[in-house]
């Protein structure tokens, strides 16, 4: 076994080395190394039939027209291009967008500067499962909203919003659709001629991709407008100008067809892993799944070791790398506002340890994960005063801490 | 974030954990905190008749930082006077374990813990 062990697949992934090898042939001057835009003559005629495969390839996979995918420089300008560039182009249609509160940051700050730009934004909260309740989500709905953004997979809890429900009720209220896909593509099947979303933002490194590279779906029939947020050579039908990054296009391709060709069999692979893990450490007492188990993609197990806190938890498994929804892994020493959104204590939301799994991890490993888990776990809690006082049956919501 | 190294020492082997008996007339007790924080200290000393701290004991639930700050807390107050223990500054813990800015409040929770010890035992003898 080679340590650390990496269990934070949903933070990033490592490159494909099927990819990273063919990545190589996009560089040096033995390869394609031209600008797919320079049409007079064959480097850039070579780079840009790369890119046209790259494009199709991202396509396939989401069942898209690849005249349909923007490049970007990853989720994060997606989602920026997707929301302000909507906002921005119908601004005169209404000034109502409607997101959710476990949205990731660049969602959720892509709307706050809206905010401060004038328009109105409403931030829904979730079930306890982490799920929207979709008759919550119809009746936020106004006349005036123009824009839903919704994540298809949560990036902490691994839960799966059901994008296909929400999608026909934003067609049927013509509110446009954008849905963040950058921890679902690839992990579970996207079908875009069936789903009504408008528009859908990717990221290639969370796919055994490279880092630095996304995309922006965007729907053809109906047709959506968007207000570019990167202006200059007039790329990617004026929507997003900048030189196209071909090496960097050539691995996003490659991540999504091999994540097409062995979606299935990964997936399987890591149910079972998923469940190995769950199954060694569920057991324990005062252990937390956070999120809902069924609607959750394979690859993610977040669960709270209440009275443990997150943090030295973290530091206690050194032999892994995992990430925690505890106050003291941030600079704002707020604990997961994800986690609080599901309704968890703050208390339940310090302890927690997300455990993200994914196509290099092996049985072996996860026992190993388990072994170490449940040790760690035991000596922190023979640490912990507050172990203390729930072993003597005191309850700690009962006494009147002072917050600090 | 990366550890100091006496950090990691305290951490992977705290000195002093422990409980002493609440209720004793020579022990002092201070719990300090809020799990909704993420972090609680409950730090307690036993006093001879002449007011040195013979031993102190502690638990912490908290991060890395919390849990030195307090180990370290307990090997300074042994020996020491109440008065002396009532002298200790964060600042001398954050400086000792090269604590990060963000971990500052661990240290500054650490002296609140020794203080809110103390003030229990005074109040005890008073009784």
């Amino acid at each position: 076994m080679k340590f650390p062990i990496y269990l934070d697949y949903s933070a990033t992934t490592p490159v494909d080395p099927r990819v990273a090898e063919n990545m190589c042939h996009y560089l040096t001057t033995d390869g394609i190394f031209g600008n797919p835009a320079s049409s007079s003559h064959a480097f850039g005629w070579a780079a840009e039939d790369a890119v046209k495969q790259a494009r199709q390839d991202v396509a396939d996979l989401i069942n898209a027209d690849s005249r349909e995918i923007v490049w970007t420089s990853g989720a994060t300008e997606s989602d920026n291009l997707a929301i302000k560039g909507v906002a921005h182009f119908y601004h005169k249609k209404g000034k109502h967008i409607l997101t959710v509160k476990t949205e990731h940051k660049a969602v959720l700050d892509s709307c706050r500067q809206l905010e401060r730009e004038g328009y109105e934004v409403t931030y829904l909260d979730v079930q306890p499962n982490g799920l929207i309740d979709l008759d919550v989500f119809r009746a936020a709905l106004r006349e005036d909203t123009i824009l839903a953004s919704v994540m298809h997979v949560n990036n902490e809890t691994g839960v799966i919003q059901d994008i296909a429900s929400i999608g026909e009720i934003c067609r049927e209220n013509k509110v446009i659709f954008h849905v963040d896909a950058a921890q679902s593509a690839g992990k579970i099947p996207i079908d875009l001629q069936a789903l009504k979303v408008d528009l859908m933002s990717f990221s290639a490194h969370k796919i055994y991709g490279p880092k630095g590279v996304g995309a922006l779906y965007v729907r053809r029939k109906p047709r959506i407008r968007l207000e570019a947020q990167m202006h200059g050579g007039g790329h990617e039908r004026g929507m997003r100008s900048g030189t196209l990054a071909t090496h960097q296009l050539v691995g996003m391709g490659d991540a999504f067809r091999i994540a097409r060709e062995e979606m299935g069999k990964d997936n399987e692979r890591l149910m079972e892993l998923r469940d190995r893990l769950w199954q060694g450490l569920k057991d324990m007492e005062e252990v937390y799944l956070n999120g809902d188990l069924e609607q959750r993609i394979s690859g993610n197990l977040n669960i709270s070791f209440n009275y443990v806190e997150g943090e030295s938890l973290m530091m206690a498994l050194k032999n892994m790398a995992v990430s925690s929804g505890s106050a003291c892994t941030s600079a704002s020493l707020e604990p997961s506002y994800v986690l609080r959104a599901l309704g968890r204590d703050d208390e339940l939301a310090h302890s927690s340890i997300r455990f993200t799994i994914g196509r290099f991890t092996t049985a072996e490993e996860i026992d190993y994960v388990i072994e170490m888990t449940r040790e760690q776990v035991r000596r922190l809690r023979d640490l912990s005063p507050l172990w203390d006082m729930y072993k003597d049956g005191i309850d700690i919501k009962s006494i009147e801490w002072a917050a600090h | 974030m990366a550890y100091g190294e006496k950090v990691i020492d305290h951490y992977e082997h705290p000195r002093n954990v422990g409980v002493m008996d609440t209720k004793s007339s020579d022990v002092g007790t201070g719990m300090v905190g809020a799990p909704a924080c993420g972090d609680v200290m409950r730090l307690q000393i036993q006093v001879s008749d002449d007011g040195i701290i013979e031993d102190a004991k502690f638990k912490t639930y908290g991060c890395g930082s919390a849990i030195a700050s307090s180990s370290l807390l307990t090997e300074w107050v042994k020996g020491k006077t109440l008065d002396e223990a009532q002298e200790i500054k964060n600042t001398e813990i954050a400086e000792e374990l090269a604590l990060p800015p963000v971990k500052v409040h661990c240290s500054v929770l650490a002296e609140d813990a020794i203080r809110a010890a103390i003030s229990d035992y005074q109040s005890k003898q008073e009784a």
